[in-house]
């Protein structure tokens, strides 16, 4: 199939793709592959200036092209169906949830039901109760009152699983997902991911299932197409993909992958060069050329064709039999280790950066009424009694689910929001709350990069502009010769051309503004940086190079860096040091080797239990946890967790706040559950994981 | 929802106060000494002195302002000065009058602007919605007494279907009056048109925009059961609150297009009490309009949240 807009760039070139019933397709490309162009191709959905000039698709191995509007809605109404990407905006906003399910029931003749008011039930007892069994199927326990609830007031995995049930309504032939877990946290994802599993077999419906993530598609898919600036680059069963990857583009994209375990010193990500062609400007060879490391002459000059490599297997690539064959190795040559340590000790005395019992607490309004009958006022508890240090050289990473309280923490360290109580100490000296009273000459200390700091950049000001600033206000820099100079080594630090000086953020792609966003905060040279999903949304590829860019930078340094990420493989990745947060309070805490083993905290067990991985075979038990986490307003007394917690002890729980426990390995776990029986509970959900990274806690992290 | 509507009540009392407290001030307190006014240049100092004691203006302004505040919220209204007539009977039959045609002017022009605001917004970019817009924004150029005199000569004078004068007999009704209403209110139809009708069409196409459309099209919904139950039912809510807003223009308008066609709604009675200096007439009308205004808003914030579950629901 070819597709493009008549003005005559192709999104897509010659991508042909089969998806057998009962099987998923997981359809993986990073942003400019045309991923999401293909899933609405296949919908026969194409955006009112798009058109396919050449192919077609089948469905059950009849064309669909030239149908009708009616046949074309027909389609859509019991064969073909979308699960979109973002679940909230993709439900209207003013119906309920009960009624958009049932108007996507495939026998129901919802078009010719007249209006209702607003917000009435679906019509006819047949169809509540479909709409209920739905519901119901898809793992929403109270399902009547999810019907009778409009969007706005489920939490996000509920209204995906609203959107899935939807979408099963017509029982299609094929579902196709777009992303559909990308916006949810990790524990909610996997739950998802699981659902999916389960309607494929349950249903035998074809999956088309589109993601940027390879270790997603490798939980959910039979098969993965891997999609490179409009085209199909390779396809090939999961396991063998992951295991044996024929095409350099594949190859590399595992290699930027992180994986949990994996020593960022010993062994860095290697990250691809460069970035994705334009669609109207690309190559006439390869398309992967410009970025391919074992490119070769032919390579410019010749486009390669879909080879069946084995049966099952295709990839476009010269060079695939020598790949093949192991002659040749189609990764970029790594960087030779940045240092022949491991990560470093404790260095100096006190911590470069101590939170001690930090909490924040945004008061509630309270209605008139209230206050007279001397109703206590309420409060969202961002923030509990939170406690961290993070020192030179060292990296500190955050992690928790959504509203566990990790970035009203990043914020407090940098003096964007006041804390309710506690303090903030920079090298052992106390930092005042706002931060307009902090001395000027420590902001320079003490700096943040936000996940859009590099789109936040001014786009009228040059690079070499944006850079210069800080210099000149914070870190003193006064002559025109002495600016340019550190300019310039600012530059080279996070590895971009010196030339980028003169451009503006326009011209950058996202991965280089979020590297002039690095470089800016390293021009006062800070002792502390703290990250706030800095990494997340880029590509891999580009992630890949922006996470050894600050492992070097790190051991270049000597900075104590905070890095907060939702995705834990990651933090996984670059953390010496672990703190994981649940509802504004840290639970565990220690050293990353050991806290990505037994003991776990069990909230700790369940979010590593969620992370998807790239080995699609050998999964361990997982635990997973059902239902919401307790609104941060009326926290239950006890432990925070008991509402959801596999391990819960039961009444224990529910009436006390745990007591902290530490073992050996130097990590803390609050919990009732003492640490001898948590390890012999629990099983390792890492094979590799404190193996390959010796920290100080190297030694028995078992009690 | 009850503590939304306490509060948005409450909102309606401070604004009528404060705006009460301001017409007094414009006309009592600002032109210097009332009594001149209205009894002209040449009046002689005594005269002037007697009608100041009559007026209560030799008492401290606040004094002044409370008591006429009091009095009118009892009901007594004054007195006119132009025709000696108790004021609040006069207003309350001009009122009801200008009611009549406030309601038929909607009644025409919430429908067709909606209906030209989707047509436009459905074809957007191509002739139809290209003719509506000019043609709406060429209308809305045109001061309400041209579009008035030009459907006067058209109808009444060429085409001699509707009388000119719109003077309606007060005891008539409204069957009675309507032919005399219908040019009136198609002079201010004009009026509100454009505004609600380009309203209506950015609202639809950002809610055509919106990714719960695409949901419902691959659904395999008909275009027809899209654009009603999915589209318009977000992209009118912002109109209700244009509609609120467009009665303020409305009740601005409906004073040209009363004199215009020689209506006894309250716009001609203000521009009558401001002719003859009325300054109690001139004070009740301006707080009946305030009032009108803000019951307007009110509705609309109230319909809005009504129809809006995020905002009903929280
Ligand atoms: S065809 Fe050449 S450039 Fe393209 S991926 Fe293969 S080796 Fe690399
Ligand atoms: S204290 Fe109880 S509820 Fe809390 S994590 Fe431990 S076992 Fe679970």
């Amino acid at each position: 199939m070819a597709y493009g807009p008549g003005a005559g760039v192709l999104a897509l070139r010659d991508v042909d793709l089969d998806v057998a019933p009962g099987t998923a397709v997981g359809l993986v490309g990073e942003s400019g592959s045309g991923k999401s162009t293909l899933a609405l191709a296949a919908l026969r959905f194409l955006p009112g200036d798009g058109r396919v000039v050449r192919g077609r698709v089948e469905l059950g191995g009849v064309a669909l092209d030239g149908l009708s509007s009616a046949a074309l809605r027909d389609l859509w109404r019991r064969r073909v169906r979308l699960v979109p990407q973002d679940p909230l905006a993709s439900l209207n906003p003013s119906l309920t949830v009960g009624r958009q399910v049932a108007e996507g029931l495939a026998g129901d003749p919802a078009g010719r039901d007249g209006e209702g008011t607003a917000g009435a039930s679906p019509r006819g007892d047949r169809a509540r109760d479909a709409v209920r069994a739905l519901l119901a199927s898809v793992g929403l326990a109270d399902a009547a009152r999810v019907a009778a609830s409009y969007p706005h007031q489920l939490s996000g995995g509920m209204q995906q699983r609203v959107a899935i049930a939807m979408a099963l309504g017509g029982a299609p032939e094929l579902l196709v997902m777009d992303e559909p877990t990308t916006n949810l946290d990790v524990t909610t994802e996997a739950t998802v991911l699981d659902l999916v599993r389960d309607l494929r077999e349950r249903h035998g419906t074809a999956v088309l299932y589109v993601s940027h993530s390879l270790a997603v598609v490798a939980r959910t898919c039979d098969r993965v197409a891997v999609l490179y600036a409009g085209e199909l680059v390779e396809d090939a069963p999961v396991a063998e993909l992951y295991r044996r990857p024929l095409h350099p583009y594949t190859r590399g994209l595992l290699d930027s992958l992180p994986r949990v375990g994996q020593d960022r010193r010993a062994e860095p990500l290697r990250p691809i060069e460069g970035r994705i062609p334009e669609a109207h400007a690309r190559p006439p060879g390869c398309v992967f050329a410009d970025r391919c490391p074992v490119a070769i002459e032919r390579c410019h000059a010749e486009r390669p064709a879909l080879d069946d490599a084995a049966p099952g297997r295709r990839v476009r690539c010269h060079r695939w039999p020598e790949i093949a064959a192991g002659t040749l190795d189609p990764r970029r040559p790594a960087e030779p280790p940045a240092r022949a340590h491991d990560a470093l000790a404790p260095d100096g005395d006190a911590p470069a950066l101590s939170v001690r019992s930090l909490s924040k607490r945004y008061p509630l309004a309270r209605g008139a009424w209230a206050a007279l009958r001397r109703r206590p006022a309420r409060a969202v508890r961002a923030l509990e009694d939170a406690s961290l240090e993070v020192w030179r050289g060292r990296t500190l990473g955050l992690v928790g689910e959504s509203g566990s309280g990790k970035s009203t923490l990043a914020r407090c360290v940098v003096g964007l929001t006041v804390p309710t109580a506690g303090e903030v100490a920079l090298a052992g000296a106390r930092l005042a709350p706002r931060l307009e009273h902090r001395y000027r000459a420590r902001l320079g200390e003490l700096q943040m990069v936000f996940q859009n700091s590099g789109e936040a950049l001014n786009p009228y000001l040059t690079v070499g502009e944006s850079l210069a600033r800080p210099l000149r206000r914070l870190a003193g820099a006064r002559s025109g010769g002495e600016i340019e100079a550190r300019v310039r080594s600012l530059l080279e630090a996070v590895h971009l051309p010196a030339a980028f000086a003169a451009r503006v953020p326009g011209e950058l792609s996202g991965g280089e503004q979020q590297r002039v966003a690095i470089a800016r905060a390293l021009a006062t040279e800070p002792c502390v940086l703290v990250f706030d999903e800095s990494v997340s949304g880029l590509d891999v590829s580009v992630q890949a190079g922006i996470l050894d860019l600050l492992t070097r930078l790190q051991d270049e340094r000597h900075g104590a860096y905070a890095f907060i990420s939702h995705d834990l493989a990651v933090v996984a990745y670059l953390a010496d040091d672990i703190a994981v947060m649940h509802l504004g309070r840290v639970v565990e805490s220690g050293p990353a080797s050991a806290v990505l083993r037994p003991p776990y905290h069990p909230y700790t067990e369940a979010l590593l239990s969620a992370v998807p991985t790239l080995d699609p075979d050998g999964q361990a038990e997982r635990v997973r946890l059902t239902g919401d986490a307790p609104s941060p307003v009326d926290l239950p007394p006890g432990c925070p967790f008991h509402t959801r917690c596999p391990r819960s002890l039961g009444e224990l729980c529910e009436r006390e706040a745990p007591p902290w426990r530490r073992d050996a390995s130097g990590k803390t776990v609050a919990c009732h559950i003492p640490l001898e029986e948590l390890v012999t509970a629990q099983v390792p959900l890492f094979a590799d994981a404190g193996d390959a990274g010796a920290g100080p806690a190297a030694e028995g992290a078992a009690p | 929802m009850t503590r939304f509507l306490a509060r948005r009540l409450g909102y309606l009392l401070v604004t009528l106060l404060v705006t009460s407290l301001l017409i007094f001030l414009i006309t009592q307190l600002l032109p210097g000494d009332v009594a001149r006014v209205i009894l002209g240049r040449e009046a002689s100092e005594p005269a002037l002195q007697a009608l100041r004691e009559r007026l209560g203006l030799t008492r401290p302004a606040p004094v002044q302002y409370l008591t006429w505040l009091v009095a009118f919220l009892r009901g007594d209204w004054g007195t006119s000065f132009a025709t000696e007539q108790a004021i609040r009977p006069l207003v309350l039959e001009r009122l009801g009058n200008s009611l009549m045609l406030a309601g038929l002017t909607l009644a025409i022009a919430v429908p067709l602007a909606i209906a030209l605001g989707v047509a436009a917004a459905l074809r957007a970019g191509r002739w139809p919605d290209a003719v509506i817009s000019v043609a709406s924004l060429a209308v809305v150029g045109l001061p309400e007494f041209v579009t008035g005199l030009v459907l006067i000569e058209v109808f009444a004078f060429r085409l001699r279907w509707l009388p000119a004068n719109a003077s309606i007999a007060p005891e008539a009704g409204f069957l009675e009056a309507l032919p005399m209403l219908i040019l009136p209110a198609l002079t201010a139809t004009l009026v509100l048109l454009a505004y609600i009708a380009r309203l209506t069409r950015a609202s639809v196409l950002e809610e055509l925009g919106r990714a719960y459309v695409r949901t419902a099209v691959l659904k395999g919904l008909p275009p027809r059961v899209v654009l009603v139950r999915h589209v318009l039912r977000n992209a009118l809510l912002p109109t209700v609150t244009v509609v609120a807003i467009s009665v303020g223009w409305l009740i601005s308008g409906l004073i040209v297009v009363e004199n215009v066609f020689n209506y006894p709604g309250l716009g001609r009675l203000l521009t009558f009490a401001i002719d003859r200096r009325d300054v109690p007439l001139l004070q009740a009308i301006s707080l009946v309009a305030v009032l009108a205004f803000a019951l307007a808003n009110l509705v609309a914030d109230v319909l809005y949240a009504v129809l809006n579950p995020r905002i009903r629901l929280g």
